[in-house]
C-alpha cells in the first residue's frame, strides 16, 4: 500500500508544553467533587474486601464454599427462607437458592477475582501497549510495518467470540492466568495505536531534536524524552481501560468460560441466577448490583480523570 | 484513489486468510479430537481412524487449510456428505452444512441488531444533540449522567431486570421469542423489544456522550462563528455547520460497531433465548462444534473488516478535511 487517508488536523492532538497535572491535583479536585467522591469510597470498599476477604468473612461467619442446609427450603426445590433471598442477621446478603451458600461471603471473594483479573491485564496491556506502540512510533520503517499489521490485525478479531472459543478449549489449567492473558492479547492494539501516533508526533518536536543533537542515545531520548510525554494519554487509556476488563471477566464468567467453580464471581453468580431470576430476584440484584456499581464508579473517576488531564494540558 | 481502494482489499484478502489460518491452527491445536467426539463412547481405533480419513484429517495441515479454503469457493466432499459451494464446512454434531446453519439463522440475528441499531442511533444522537444545545442545564447534566449509568450497566444484568419487572412482575410484554414479523407484527414488536433495548443501551450512551462533545466542539468552530455572523439562518447553520462534522466521526463509529455486532449480540440472543447466529455460536462453543465456531468467527472477522473499508472510504467522501495522500 503506497496510500494511507490521512488527518490533516492530527498536529491538534499533540500535548502542549504546559506543566502534566500532577497526581495530587487530581486527587485533590477528585475529593472536592461529592459524586466522584463517592465513587472513590465505594471503590475503596470493594479493594478492601478483596484484600482482606478472609478476615471478613471470618466476621460474617460463613465462608464461600460453606453449605447451609439450614437456610434453604428443601421442600421447594431449594429456595431461601424468608424474604429478600434469605438475608438475616447471619447471611447479610442472603443465601444462594439450593445450596444455601452465604451471598456476603461469594460477593467478597468474588471481589478478589474481579479486582486481581481487572488489574493484572491492566499492567499487561499497559506493558505491550506502551512498549509496542512507543517501538513502532520511534523506529518506524520495517518495524512500524510489523506492528501495525498485528494490531489490524488482532484488532479485526471478533474478540468476544474468539475470547470464549479459545477459552472454551484450552484445558483447564490456571483459569485467572489464562483470562489475563486472553484479555491482554485482544485489549493491546487499542493502547498501542494511541501511544504509536503520539510517539511519531513526539519523535519530530525541537525539543527531541535538541536532545539528539546534544548526543543522547536513542534509549535516553525515548526514556527522558518521549516517556514522560505520554504519561497523560496513559494514565486516561489504563484508567478508562480498567472498568472495561472487569465487565471483560464478568462476561466471560457468565459465558461459564471464566473463572471455574466453586471459586466465586459476580459474573458467575449471575449467570448461575439466571435459572432463578423469577424466584429469587436477589440472587441477581445483589452479585449485578456489585458490578454495576463497580464499573460505574471506575468509569466516572476515569472520566474525570481525563478531563482534569485535558484541561491540565490545555493551560 | 482506485489505487488505494485496490490497495485496501489486498489488505483485505491478507487479513481475512491470516485470521482464517490462525483460527484453524488453534482449533486445531487446542480442541479434543473432532473424529473422537463423532465416534461417541463405544468406539474403535480403526473407526476413529476411517472417521478422520473422511475429515480430511489424515492429511498434512497445509492440505487441510487448503481443502477448507477451496470449499468456501467450489464446495468439498465428506465421504458420502456433500457440501455444496460456500462451504464453511459441515457439522456432523447437527448433521447440517455450516452455512446453512447460518443462513437459517440470520434473520434473527439482523432483526436484532437492525432494530438495536436504529434505537441507539436515534436516541444517542438526538439526545447527544439536545444536551449540547441545552449545554449546563438540568436536563444536559441528567442526561449525562444517566448516559454514564447505562455505558456502565453489564447488559446481561439489566436483561435479566428487564425480563423479572416487565415480564415475570408486571407481564407487559412477553417472553422474547423468535416471532416472524408476518404472522402478527404487534408480538414481534413486543417480543424483539427488550432484546432491542439491551443491545441498544450501552451504544447509545455513548453516542450521546460523543456527540454531545462533537456538538460543542463545533460549536467553538471559526467557521461556525463566521456563519453567524453573516446572519445565515438558525436551522441551515445547525444543519450545515454544526451538524454535518460533528456527526462525521458518528458516522464512522456506527459503521464499525454496527460491523462488530455479531459478536456483540452473542450476550444479547443467548440471554433471551433468540435463535440468532450469537446464540448458535455460543451454543456450539459449548458444544465444542468446531466447524461452527470456526465459521462464525471467520464470518464476524469478515463483516469487521469489510467494516473498516466501507468506513475508512465513507469518512474520506464526508470529510473534506481528509485526503488521500499519495507518497
Amino acid at each position: 500500500m503506497t496510500a494511507s487517508p490521512t488527518l490533516v488536523e492530527v498536529e491538534e492532538a499533540v500535548p502542549s508544553s504546559a506543566p502534566p497535572t500532577s497526581g495530587r491535583r487530581i486527587l485533590t479536585t477528585v475529593t472536592r467533587d461529592k459524586g466522584a467522591l463517592a465513587c472513590l469510597v465505594f471503590l475503596a470498599i470493594v479493594v478492601l474486601m478483596a484484600v482482606a476477604a478472609p478476615l471478613i468473612t471470618k466476621l460474617s461467619g460463613w465462608g464461600p464454599y460453606q453449605f447451609d442446609s439450614a437456610a434453604i427450603n428443601s421442600d421447594l426445590g431449594g429456595v431461601p427462607h424468608g424474604s429478600l433471598g434469605g438475608i438475616s442477621g447471619s447471611h447479610w446478603f442472603g443465601v444462594e437458592p439450593q445450596n444455601g451458600r452465604d451471598l456476603f461471603a461469594r460477593i467478597v471473594y468474588g471481589a478478589r477475582v474481579s479486582i486481581t483479573i481487572s488489574l493484572s491485564a491492566t499492567l499487561l496491556t499497559g506493558i505491550l501497549g506502551v512498549v509496542l506502540g512507543m517501538l513502532a512510533g520511534f523506529y518506524r520503517g520495517w518495524i512500524d510495518q510489523v506492528i501495525s499489521r498485528l494490531m489490524d490485525f488482532l484488532m479485526a478479531f471478533p474478540a468476544l467470540i474468539f475470547m470464549i472459543a479459545i477459552l472454551s478449549s484450552l484445558p483447564s489449567g490456571n483459569r485467572p492466568v489464562l483470562l489475563v492473558v486472553v484479555i491482554s492479547a485482544f485489549g493491546w492494539p487499542y493502547l498501542a495505536r494511541v501511544i504509536r501516533g503520539q510517539t511519531m508526533t513526539l519523535a519530530n518536536r525541537e525539543f527531541v531534536e535538541a536532545a539528539r543533537a546534544s548526543g543522547a542515545k536513542d534509549s535516553q531520548v525515548v526514556f527522558r524524552e518521549i516517556l514522560p510525554n505520554l504519561r497523560g494519554s496513559i494514565v486516561v487509556m489504563t484508567t478508562l481501560a480498567i472498568p472495561g476488563y472487569i465487565g471483560t471477566e464478568a462476561g466471560l464468567s457468565f459465558l461459564g468460560v471464566g473463572v471455574s467453580p466453586p471459586t466465586a464471581s459476580w459474573g458467575q453468580m449471575i449467570s448461575s441466577s439466571v435459572s432463578w431470576y423469577s424466584v429469587d430476584p436477589m440472587f441477581f440484584a445483589i452479585p449485578g448490583l456489585f458490578l454495576f456499581l463497580t464499573v460505574l464508579s471506575l468509569t466516572v473517576l476515569g472520566d474525570k480523570i481525563r478531563t482534569l488531564i485535558d484541561q491540565g494540558e490545555a493551560a | 484513489m482506485m489505487r488505494y481502494v485496490l490497495g485496501r482489499l489486498g489488505g483485505v484478502v491478507l487479513i481475512l486468510l491470516a485470521v482464517c489460518l490462525f483460527t484453524y491452527l488453534i482449533f486445531f491445536k487446542l480442541s479434543p479430537d473432532p473424529a473422537v467426539m463423532i465416534c461417541g463412547k463405544t468406539c474403535t481405533p480403526e473407526r476413529i481412524d476411517s472417521i478422520r480419513d473422511v475429515l480430511g484429517l489424515n492429511q498434512p495441515l497445509l492440505t487441510q487449510f487448503w481443502d477448507f479454503l477451496s470449499g468456501i469457493f467450489v464446495g468439498r466432499d465428506y465421504g458420502s456428505v456433500h457440501c455444496s459451494a460456500p462451504c464453511l464446512g459441515y457439522s456432523f454434531q447437527t448433521n447440517e452444512s455450516v452455512w446453512s446453519m447460518i443462513t437459517a439463522r440470520l434473520p434473527v440475528s439482523i432483526t436484532v441488531a437492525v432494530g438495536a441499531a436504529v434505537l441507539w442511533l436515534l436516541v444517542g444522537v438526538i439526545g447527544g444533540l439536545v444536551s449540547a444545545v441545552k449545554q449546563g442545564t438540568w436536563w444536559d447534566r441528567s442526561a449525562m449522567g444517566l448516559a454514564l449509568g447505562g455505558v456502565s450497566v453489564p447488559n446481561y444484568v439489566l436483561a435479566l431486570l428487564l425480563q423479572y419487572v416487565l415480564v415475570v412482575k408486571l407481564q407487559l410484554l412477553p417472553f422474547p421469542s423468535a416471532v416472524p414479523f408476518a404472522d402478527n407484527p404487534l408480538l414481534w414488536f413486543e417480543s424483539y423489544l427488550m432484546p432491542w433495548v439491551v443491545l441498544a443501551v450501552g451504544y447509545a450512551c455513548l453516542y450521546a456522550r460523543l456527540t454531545r462533545s462533537n456538538v460543542i466542539d463545533t460549536l467553538a468552530e471559526n467557521y461556525y462563528r463566521t456563519a453567524r455572523a453573516k446572519g445565515l439562518n438558525g436551522a441551515l447553520i445547525m444543519r450545515r455547520h454544526a451538524l454535518r462534522p460533528a456527526l462525521t466521526p458518528i458516522t464512522t463509529i456506527f459503521g464499525m460497531d454496527f460491523a462488530g455486532l455479531l459478536g456483540g449480540a452473542l450476550i444479547t440472543e443467548t440471554v433471551f433465548g433468540l435463535n440468532g447466529i450469537g446464540k448458535m455460536a455460543a451454543d456450539s462453543i459449548a458444544k465444542n462444534d468446531q466447524p461452527v465456531i470456526m465459521a462464525v468467527t471467520l464470518l464476524a472477522a469478515f463483516f469487521v473488516v469489510i467494516g473498516n473499508v466501507v468506513v475508512d472510504l465513507l469518512y474520506t467522501a464526508l470529510d473534506p478535511r481528509v485526503r488521500v495522500v499519495s507518497s
